[in-house]
């Protein structure tokens, strides 16, 4: 497939040409912290990139963060640490960090700043793009309002992703969110339209991101993947790049592609602690609990590169994983990004271990765009009004199981004894499922009326009597008996 | 017009330091290196300044040069604002590029439209500050008034026959000044009005928690504090939909950009209620990404509540929707920390809190320079980090608007929508309001004001007593006023932003639906105290109460009324 716009047509991109020599400074003043400054600079920009040579030969890498008539305050990324004052040699490489623009990323694996990591040969490309990004105008926005199935019932059923949104998973370690943003990246499709994914793993272990690589090398086969694996000894500020090479890609290959992309960030609490380490070692005044005062602008310029363009058939779709330390929502990291992305998904602990997966916590789970993303022509007209009854049955069922705690199960009206009934066939049923099982829209929602159907019909009260009629499979729909209220 | 100020002598991040930069004034705003970046002098040393760029300075290089523009950060204000979606800074999107390149926005108003003008005005008349000098159709909604700046008075000497003019087209000469269609003005900087006037007109919101129980006036101001996913957003957009104002300035500040795709193409489609015009018509949408610049999302404010006065300068009312004022805090933080101010709460500079009086202050009825009476509103979203509401930011708004609309995780979290909490929420313009509604003939306002709070407050105080000892204990008049208090949640508090009959909800079918829920609650309470068992109230059916608000328009008034007939003859005969 060719492009349908040109690397450069609209961005400001470098086309790739052989260098001349660039001009090597050997003269540095100081090393304090990740922190070096080289003197006697000439023409250098703000935010430029380095390359650093060691006595020994060793390359590091380096960006500018201050820069004056003569010197420049170069943040060594590898850090400082066996460098010396003498014998160092600084090169600047003419502007921003940047990426090869080109659909060769496809089918690859690469480490967190895009070398390759699975053998083949380096990426190249006839232009270069900074990393950074360039805010989509948000005049030129139009809002999401197809969805992406992920073959998962839990989110396809009641928290529909849409091409475009941003989705979080809240999860707390020692639960299966890497399986299930693996399982997402798997079997993600838009009916049948292009599609890629691109998967950002941040401080992920050696043995998850094995094991990540193992699950996506299915779809890797197609061309439709493309895995950044910053791992937890990488060196830290690469882990502050990698979701921005992974966006630039990705919005390359949808926005001049016009592919439906699909991007996962993994973990990004990992990426949060990386922001606070390096602000600490600037120097920076920190807030809420250490991190820097911009870590919501911080993330929301990387979040923020989800959309749609109007006149663009391609889209970004954005699911970050984090962990909320000691399991609390109120933490920085997952709180700022409920303030940025469009509804969360959120696993609990108590769902796991009862054996639950993917252990989705419907009540706090919400995706935001679901409305406009899902029903009449996008999934099943049935669908909005199948998830607003199963989850308002849920809440109720959370009610009579709060009830049972008291006074004891048995002691439950009738009816609040269907809705205890009603939750186990939802968890058994519906939401729990095989992490290679990939689900269509159809199986999912027919599960879902299997199991509302257990209740009487006069309990499905947020369902029309049409709807009803053509879905409902218990027994008698009109019954009187059992009546819940 | 530019004129040189200096060449760059070093780049951290958004700072700036430029030599021979004498001439430059604190606070002007400056373009900066080859792309042409705004910044805005923070600071003069000797032959050297410091600038705050506004835009993303990668690639920013020492020896660029930096010129200066003799002004502080303006808007430019005049015909084409309304329909438009502009940056924090006032400059126009609509006809952007895709991508936001630094340096790729100018001007806020179109150089070339050509707009009919009709004077109002004849040479050799004497004007007032503020007089109209012509007006131009702007929009089917709104006249635009072409006003005599606020410092000069004199004769008119020239004024333009009726015809088409630009913006930048000279209009009128007044004792000697050229005076054009479009002018700049300050953002931070309040326009000047001949006085305030105390208020006491509802805005009429069209919500019903808001307007029945914590109202507003025409130039009050109101925060909405609440954690993320509680409804700050969807209930300001429903008021900036549905509410009763001429003019409302939207100003998206440092949040999502496909929130605003949506609200544009809402804003584009739906019609006025009241004058049958597109909504777009009446308002100007400001838009600056939490992924834009941040200290154009700090201007942000400024910048929308500037526009809402020129609005009220010509006589109308104006409504300013700030979505989130924490987001503009933080930007504010952000640029005191560059500069190494001392900070004090939560790395929040001192000034916060004298900051945010004063952009609250400048919302108010006023008489205006011509002496008509107009209003600014300012309603502003808070987000408190992890729904903390004792933080500064939401602890100093609290102290400075009139209303506080507290958003409850627990009321969302239970969908219900929008999820105010009657606890934590508050209005200082009720008693006005009372007053106002008693002379247009409803003495009963207040009265059922009360009553309502009175029952909400009731119920949550039943409630957690019968979590403890069960429902059966309690006594009769308790067990109706859960009843009663449920249904006034259902059937009252709760409106769907997604209904169409019940998105909007016109002043009189609210004050029916009130008086339907406390005249049922006064009815089962004769009841249960003439003896009927409470079971048998208990399993009357009330499900229509709650369903009624959504199954009649806007303004059907009958339903409702038919409704509580109905229920009250199967109360006074239960079965
Ligand atoms: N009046 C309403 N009617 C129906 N649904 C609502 C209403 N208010 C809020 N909601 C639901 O709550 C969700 C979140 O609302 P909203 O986007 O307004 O939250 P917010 O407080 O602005 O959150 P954030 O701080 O993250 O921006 C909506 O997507 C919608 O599902
Ligand atoms: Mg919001």
């Amino acid at each position: 497939m060719t492009a349908a716009r040109m690397p450069g047509e609209e961005h400001r991109d470098e086309p790739v040409q052989p260098e001349p020599q660039p001009i090597e400074y050997s003269s540095t003043a100081s090393i304090r912290g990740p922190l070096i400054v080289i003197e006697g600079v000439q023409d250098i920009g703000w935010n430029e990139v380095a390359e650093i040579r060691l006595v020994d030969g060793e390359v590091r890498h380096g960006v500018v963060l201050d820069v004056s008539l003569d010197h420049a305050i170069v943040e060594v990324l590898e850090g400082t640490a066996g460098m010396r004052l003498n014998g160092v040699r600084t090169a600047f490489g003419g502007g921003p960090m940047s990426v090869p623009i080109t659909e060769e990323w496809l089918g690859r694996v690469c480490d967190g700043r895009g070398e390759p990591l699975d053998g083949g040969p380096p990426i190249l490309g006839s232009h270069r793009r900074e990393i950074n990004g360039t805010p989509i105008n948000p005049a030129v926005r139009i809002p999401p309002s197809e969805p992406i199935i992920t073959g998962v019932s839990a989110i396809d059923g009641l928290a529909t992703l849409v091409r475009g949104q941003k989705l979080p998973i809240f999860s707390v370690g020692g639960l299966p969110h890497l399986e299930l943003a693996a399982q997402i990246a798997v079997q993600a499709n838009v009916a049948g339209e292009p599609f890629a994914v691109v998967f950002a793993a941040l401080g992920v272990t050696h043995a998850d991101a094995a094991s990540l690589r193992d699950t996506l090398e299915t779809r890797a086969g197609e061309r439709e993947t493309v895995m950044f694996i910053n791992t937890a000894d990488d060196p830290v500020v690469e882990r502050l790049m990698t979701p921005r090479l992974a966006l630039t890609v990705a919005e390359h290959l949808a926005f001049e592609c016009d592919r439906h992309v699909l991007v996962l960030l993994a973990d990004m609490t990992n990426y949060a602690e990386a922001l606070r380490q390096v602000s600490a070692a600037r120097g920076e005044v920190p807030t809420r609990r250490g991190y820097p005062g911009y870590l919501y602008s911080d993330l929301a310029s990387l979040f923020e590169r989800a959309g749609r363009m109007r006149g663009r058939r391609g889209s970004v779709t954005l699911v970050p994983v984090l962990t909320m330390p000691a399991g609390d929502i109120t933490h920085p990291v997952p709180d700022l990004t409920g303030y940025i992305t469009e509804g969360q998904l959120v696993l609990a602990a108590d769902l796991h271990a009862r054996g639950v997966y993917p252990p989705l916590d419907l009540m706090g789970s919400l995706s935001r765009l679901m409305r406009r993303g899902a029903g009449e022509q996008l999934t099943r007209e049935d669908h909005l009004e199948l998830s607003d009854q199963l989850y308002s049955l849920m809440a109720r069922a959370l009610q009579a199981a709060e009830l049972a705690e008291i006074v004891g199960a048995d002691a439950l009206p009738a009816a609040d004894q269907g809705l205890l009934a009603f939750r186990a066939a939802l968890e058994r049923e519906f939401l729990s499922q095989g992490q290679q099982e990939a689900r269509t829209v159809e199986a999912t929602l027919d599960l879902g009326w299997q199991v509302a159907s257990r209740l009487p019909a006069s309990a499905l009260t947020m369902v029309s009597r049409q709807t009803l009629a053509a879905r409902y499979r218990g027994g008698e729909p009109d019954a009187e008996h059992g009546h819940v209220g | 017009m530019e004129l040189s100020a200096g060449t760059i002598t070093r780049v951290n991040g958004p700072l700036v330091e430029v030599a021979g930069g004498c001439d430059l004034r604190v606070a002007e705003l400056v373009t900066v290196g080859s792309r042409q970046l705004a910044g805005e002098v923070l600071s003069l040393a000797g032959e050297s300044a410091t600038v705050q760029v506004y835009e993303e300075t990668s690639g920013l290089r020492p020896r660029e040069a930096v010129l200066a523009t003799g002004r502080p950060l303006s808007a430019e204000l005049g015909p084409g604002l309304l329909g438009g979606v502009f940056d924090g800074m006032l400059r126009r999107l609509q006809d952007a590029g895709p991508w936001l390149e630094p340096g790729a926005l100018r001007g806020a108003l179109d150089p070339e439209r050509r707009w009919r003008f009709t004077p109002s005005v004849r040479p050799g008349e004497q004007v007032e500050p503020g007089a109209v000098l012509g007006t131009v159709p702007e929009t089917d909604a709104i006249t635009y008034r072409a006003l005599v700046p606020h410092e000069l008075a004199g004769t008119i000497e020239t004024i333009a026959d009726e015809g088409e003019v630009t913006v930048g087209e000279t209009i009128a000469t007044v004792a000697g000044h050229e005076i054009t269609l479009a002018h700049t003005w300050p953002v931070r900087r309040p326009r000047p009005a001949a006085g305030r006037l105390s208020s006491g007109r509802p805005l009429i919101t069209g919500q019903r928690v808001v307007d029945l129980l914590f109202p507003l006036c025409q130039g009050s101001t109101a925060g909405v504090p609440g954690g993320f996913g509680t409804g700050k957003t969807l209930l300001l957009q429903q008021i900036a939909k549905w509410c009763d104002a001429d003019v409302i300035v939207y100003v998206g500040c440092g949040e999502r950009g496909n929130e605003l795709a949506e609200l544009l193409e809402d804003f584009a489609a739906i019609e006025d209620p009241r004058s049958g015009q597109r909504l777009m018509d009446r308002t100007v949408t400001i838009v600056n990404t939490s992924n834009m610049p941040l200290l154009a999302r700090e201007a942000s404010i400024y910048t929308g509540v500037t526009v809402a006065e020129h609005y009220r300068d010509m006589g109308y009312d104006a409504v300013v929707i700030a979505d989130s004022t924490s987001r503009w805090a933080e930007a504010l933080r952000e640029s005191a920390a560059r500069t190494e101010e001392l900070p004090a709460e939560e790395g929040y500079p001192p000034e916060l809190s004298s900051t945010l009086a004063a952009f609250y202050e400048r919302a108010g009825r006023f008489q205006t320079l011509a002496g008509a009476q107009a209003s600014v509103t300012i309603l502003g979203a808070v987000s408190p980090p992890g729904g903390d509401l004792a933080e500064p930011v939401t602890a100093h708004t609290r102290r400075f608007v009139r209303a506080v609309w507290s958003l409850d995780r627990q009321l969302a979290y239970a969908r219900h929508h929008p999820a105010i909490s009657w606890t934590d929420s508050s209005s200082r313009d009720a008693e006005s309001l009372a007053a106002f509604k008693a002379a247009e003939g409803d003495d009963g306002w207040a009265q059922r004001r009360r009553e309502a709070l009175q029952l909400l407050m009731d119920a949550d105080r039943i409630e957690s007593i019968a979590q403890l000892t069960g429902v059966e204990s309690l006594p009769s008049p308790e067990r109706v006023a859960l009843i009663c208090a449920r249904l006034l949640r259902e059937g009252v508090l709760q409106q769907s932003a997604l209904s169409l009959n019940d998105r909007y909800c016109a002043p009189a079918k609210q004050a029916a639906l009130l008086a339907l829920v406390l005249d049922i609650n006064r009815a089962l309470l004769a009841s249960a105290n003439g003896g009927t068992a409470i079971e048998r109230i208990e399993a009357l059916d009330l499900s229509d109460v709650a369903r009624v608000r959504d199954e009649c328009p806007a303004d059907d008034v009958d339903a409702v009324t038919r409704l509580g007939a109905e229920i009250q003859s199967r109360i006074a005969r239960p079965r």
